[in-house]
């Protein structure tokens, strides 16, 4: 958790400013254009630099919010505090809508379907009679406390930057929370996520709408800051600025939003008034050499200034340990659990003409250690996939605890006690390994984005990060707990992947190749660790190619080659089976 | 309605829906290659239409001294990249491509400006000039920041797109312009006439899917970009120097965008700022194509030429909402269709 003390000065400060002696009044209307632009902004990094999701379409937004309560304040005399509910609502509501339809849209698709839908509502706001087409609406009231109505740009400063510290705070609320977490996994592809239990397009359009929230936010106090709206301001021109704002600033930092805003707002007015005197008589020289300045500085800090203003910090590593006495909630587990766990029959998955996997058929019981074992492509991972409902089966059936679970998606599946590590390590690499693990326990905490912005969810919060950090420390990771993942080695990864699958407080764990870059000596404490956890009751499947590591370590093993099983039985059995030598080694010894 | 207003309408549309077929073919040979979304394609419309329309009306286009400027910049930046290690044959290849050549078109231009040239040498150099802009453009915004993400590349894209609009302004000046017909004379077909510039419309269009399609399909070079859009690295690996790819990419989108912008502006005339709007209608074909298909992009961009028709006749006022919010169906369809696949990003 970040100290508030820096917020604080900085409130102090911006609260200060316009008591300054000789402070010009242009100066304070630049800052409210800063402020408003910042509070889009601000959306726009969590949806694109956090979420990974871009938005061409936020200026849309903006209007939405700008448009009602110009309708509800002038045509229906509406006050404009009420109008601010309104606002938000009219905004999210049709954040809903449009990412219903966008957000499942990957990759590239998302930001030009963003732009298309900002240019066809900025089109919209202009041809519509009710929104007083090119014209728009003018004469909205001002916004006013008792008898004081904040006409001046110097009054209404105070609401705009009220506003950009809340959002602030509660955006960061939000990030550090259960739901951010979720969040910030985003932009690393969607399986390791869900395996965990995040409903990630649930996620995605949260903080679609949280972004469209602010947008209209800072379109309800533009509509009272200008006593006028045109659509102008909310073309695809616009939508745009906003997005390199939050590039510019840094698009994965709140505090980068605030700065992209000043930098742009503060660029273009010095462009605007002292262009023309160096180079007198052209209109257009203030745009050439925006552009111009914006290209030249991604050159130079593509990751955007804000980041590259903290590099100068000292840097500040030290997290608090969670404290581990606070116990989260076990699963209930049938008693005198025993028999089958996890059945698989005649699974078969074909991908157009190969078939990966034919007809598998094996079980893993409880209080078991099974080893899936085979020649690359063979289709273990792919089995493993099946197992997790991250590809569905073609033909053949999968029951946990006797219950079918053929067609449940990975969400369900780690419902019921089952969690994987994955052959390629699926890590958030910018997020600490406490906080990486801590999205195994997804699914063992509740709160929800609202209790989290308003810091209702510490209690919560607290055990979830203790459960997460006593699985780091069971797999001997307490050194690197406040470590950023992708700064540890491969191996080091491997075992992170297994404290986050433990955090799901599994019955059976699935692991992809998890000695695979370990030294001897890791191998040795995983295996110890592994057999650790079948006596404690779990059951373990896995892929490894390291024989002297299963061979030692599994209570059975199965073999497939080419998809399909060709022996299955203690190691000492398999060792000597003709089948699975000839396999490995080309020739029946 | 009657079938003469309905074919008339449909002609139309295909007339504009072939435009949008080419530039949304170069939109998605960029972005293939090289990552950029290519905002500025417009302005390649544009620098082409406004170069040709000026030429012909015997002004000089300030574009010529841009792409020199542009390719003196080029040169600067080939320079500093390569300062640890100059050698003659290096300066002197980059001298030739980026300031000779450039050099000498301008000399050119600044010769047949003077004497209202015929429409042949102003599609020449209309086309020269826009694709040296096209290519040092690559060089000097886009080619530092290859590694960098998408959107670092797209805000890049919209800040070129800022300044040559910008400049675009300043040597054209805000008043709109048309140029001569490119093929003059025209014929009737029962109740439908056909310019010698529509058929040209077709005819460009058609050449350019059948040659893009060859170079892809049978050329080296064609398969080297083909080749780096699927995996950079993996390219690279196998001796594709990418930022030839990058290269050819801006040049064939610069000549696609001038090429198309000469084509339309005997039809309509044409502002420094009309780019931008053509641009993305091209866009809204690229993304129905998916960015990767090029006979679907075509098929698209004939779609949204006719449905622009249509609805300009039917509903004007609604002409841009309905055209831009036709990608919504569209792309709810695309994603029920192929559910979102799993990528790895940075």
């Amino acid at each position: 958790m970040q100290s508030r003390l820096p917020i604080l000065v900085f409130a102090l400060l911006m609260a200060a400013i316009p008591h300054l002696p000789g402070m010009p009044p242009f100066w304070i209307v630049l800052l409210d254009n800063i402020g408003l632009a910042a509070l889009v902004a601000m959306g726009l990094v969590l949806l694109t630099g956090v979420g990974g999701l871009t938005s061409f379409g936020q200026a849309a937004f903006v209007g939405f919010g700008a448009y009602t309560t110009a309708v509800l304040s002038t045509a229906y005399g509406l006050s404009p505090w009420l109008t601010l509910p309104l606002s938000l609502l009219v905004s999210g509501s049709l954040a809903v809508l449009l990412g219903l339809v966008t957000v499942r849209l990957s990759g590239h698709y998302l930001p030009l379907g963003t732009l298309a839908w900002g240019l066809g509502l900025f089109y919209l706001f202009s041809k519509l009679e009710f929104l007083g087409r090119n014209d728009g609406i003018s004469a909205i009231p001002p916004l006013s406390i008792g008898s004081f109505k904040m006409l001046s740009p110097g009054s209404i400063y105070y609401a705009i930057w009220v506003a950009v510290i809340l959002s602030a705070l509660l955006t960061m609320n939000l990030l550090d929370s259960r739901t951010g977490r979720a969040i910030r996994a985003l932009r690393r592809g969607h399986v390791a996520a869900e395996a965990f239990g995040v409903h990630t397009p649930r996620a995605k359009l949260l903080v679609f709408i949280h972004a469209a929230v602010l947008a209209g936010l800072s379109g309800w106090l533009y509509a009272h800051l200008q006593r006028a709206v045109n659509p102008t301001p909310f073309g695809a021109q616009a939508g745009i600025e906003y997005l390199f704002i939050a590039v510019v600033g840094g698009a994965g930092y709140v505090w980068g939003g605030v700065l992209g805003a000043a930098i742009v707002v503060v660029l273009k007015e010095v462009l605007q008034s002292y262009l023309p005197l160096i180079l007198p008589g052209s209109g257009q020289v203030e745009t050439i050499v925006f552009g111009i300045m914006l290209v030249a500085l991604l050159q130079l800090a593509p990751g955007g200034v804000w980041p590259w203003l903290m590099s100068f910090l000292p840097e500040r590593t030290s997290g608090k340990k969670p404290d581990t006495s606070l116990k989260l909630e076990q699963r209930t587990r049938a008693a005198g659990q025993s028999g089958v766990l996890l059945q698989v029959e005649k699974a078969r998955k074909q991908f157009g003409g190969v078939i990966a996997v034919n007809n598998v058929s094996f079980d893993v019981q409880a209080r078991e250690i099974v080893a899936l074992i085979g020649p690359n492509g063979a289709g273990k991972s792919t089995t493993f996939n099946l197992i997790t409902g991250v590809l569905s089966a073609t033909s053949g059936s999968i029951s946990v605890l006797g219950k079918k679970v053929d067609r449940a998606p990975p969400q369900e599946i780690v419902k019921l006690g089952i969690s994987r590590t994955f052959q390629h390590v699926k890590l958030v690499p910018d997020m600490t390994v406490l906080e990486n693990v801590a999205i195994g326990a997804h699914l063992r905490g509740h709160s929800g984005p609202i209790s989290s912005m308003l810091r209702l969810d510490r209690a919560d919060e607290a055990r979830l990060l203790a459960e997460a950090a006593r699985q780091i420390e069971r797999v001997g990771l307490a050194e690197q707990m406040h470590q950023l993942a992708g700064s540890l080695s491969l191996g080091q990864q491997r075992i992170v992947e297994i404290a986050r699958a433990l955090c799901v407080d599994p019955m059976l764990l699935l692991l992809d190749e998890p000695a695979a870059g370990l030294r001897h000596m890791e191998k040795q404490r995983l295996a110890a660790l592994l057999r650790e956890l079948r006596d404690g009751g779990m059951s373990v499947l896995l892929v490894e190619h390291d024989m002297g590591f299963v061979m030692n370590l599994a209570d059975r093993i199965v073999v497939l080659d080419f998809g399909t099983k060709i022996a299955e039985g203690t190691p000492a059995t398999i060792k000597t089976n003709p089948e699975v030598i000839k396999a490995y080694l080309g020739v029946a010894a | 309605m009657n079938t003469t207003i309905m074919l008339f309408l449909v002609q139309d549309g295909i007339t504009n829906g072939a435009i949008y077929a080419l530039l949304g073919l170069a939109l998605v040979l960029v972005f293939a290659v090289t990552r950029v979304i290519l905002i500025p394609q417009g302005e390649f419309v544009t620098y082409g239409a406004l170069t040709y329309a000026s030429l012909a009306a015997g002004q000089m286009p300030g574009t010529a001294k841009l792409a020199l400027a542009l390719g003196i910049g080029a040169f600067v930046f080939d320079l500093f990249v390569a300062r640890k290690a100059l050698h003659g044959r290096l300066v002197v290849r980059s001298l030739v491509t980026n300031i000779v050549l450039p050099a000498i078109v301008l000399a050119l231009t600044i010769y047949f400006a003077a004497q209202k040239p015929p429409v042949a040498v102003c599609i020449a150099l209309s086309l020269v000039i826009v694709a040296m802009i096209g290519l040092y453009l690559y060089r000097i915004a886009f080619q530092p920041l290859a590694h960098t993400s998408v959107l670092v590349l797209l805000i890049a894209s919209v800040g070129v797109h800022l300044a040559l609009q910008g400049l675009g302004l300043l040597f054209f000046g805000a008043e709109g312009q048309r140029g001569p017909a490119v093929l003059s004379g025209s014929f009737t077909a029962g109740a439908l006439r056909f310019t010698g510039q529509s058929i040209t419309v077709y005819g460009i269009t058609i050449a350019f899917i059948i040659g893009l399609w060859l170079f892809f399909g049978l050329t080296l070079y064609g398969k080297a970009l083909r080749a780096t859009a699927v995996n950079r690295l993996g390219a690279r690996l196998a001796g594709i120097r990418t930022t030839l790819s990058g290269q050819i990419a801006f040049l064939l989108a610069s000549v696609i965008g001038a090429l198309s912008g000469i084509m339309i502006v005997p039809i309509t005339t044409l502002y420094y700022d009309s780019g931008f709007l053509i641009g993305l209608k091209g866009f809204v074909a690229a993304i129905i194509g998916g960015l990767v298909s090029y006979p679907l992009t075509a098929v698209a961009a004939l779609v949204v030429g006719i449905v622009e028709a249509f609805s300009s006749f039917y509903a004007s006022n609604y002409k841009e909402v309905i055209v831009f919010m036709l990608l919504i169906p569209v792309l709810l369809l695309r994603s029920l269709a192929a559910p979102a696949v799993e990528e790895e990003k940075d």
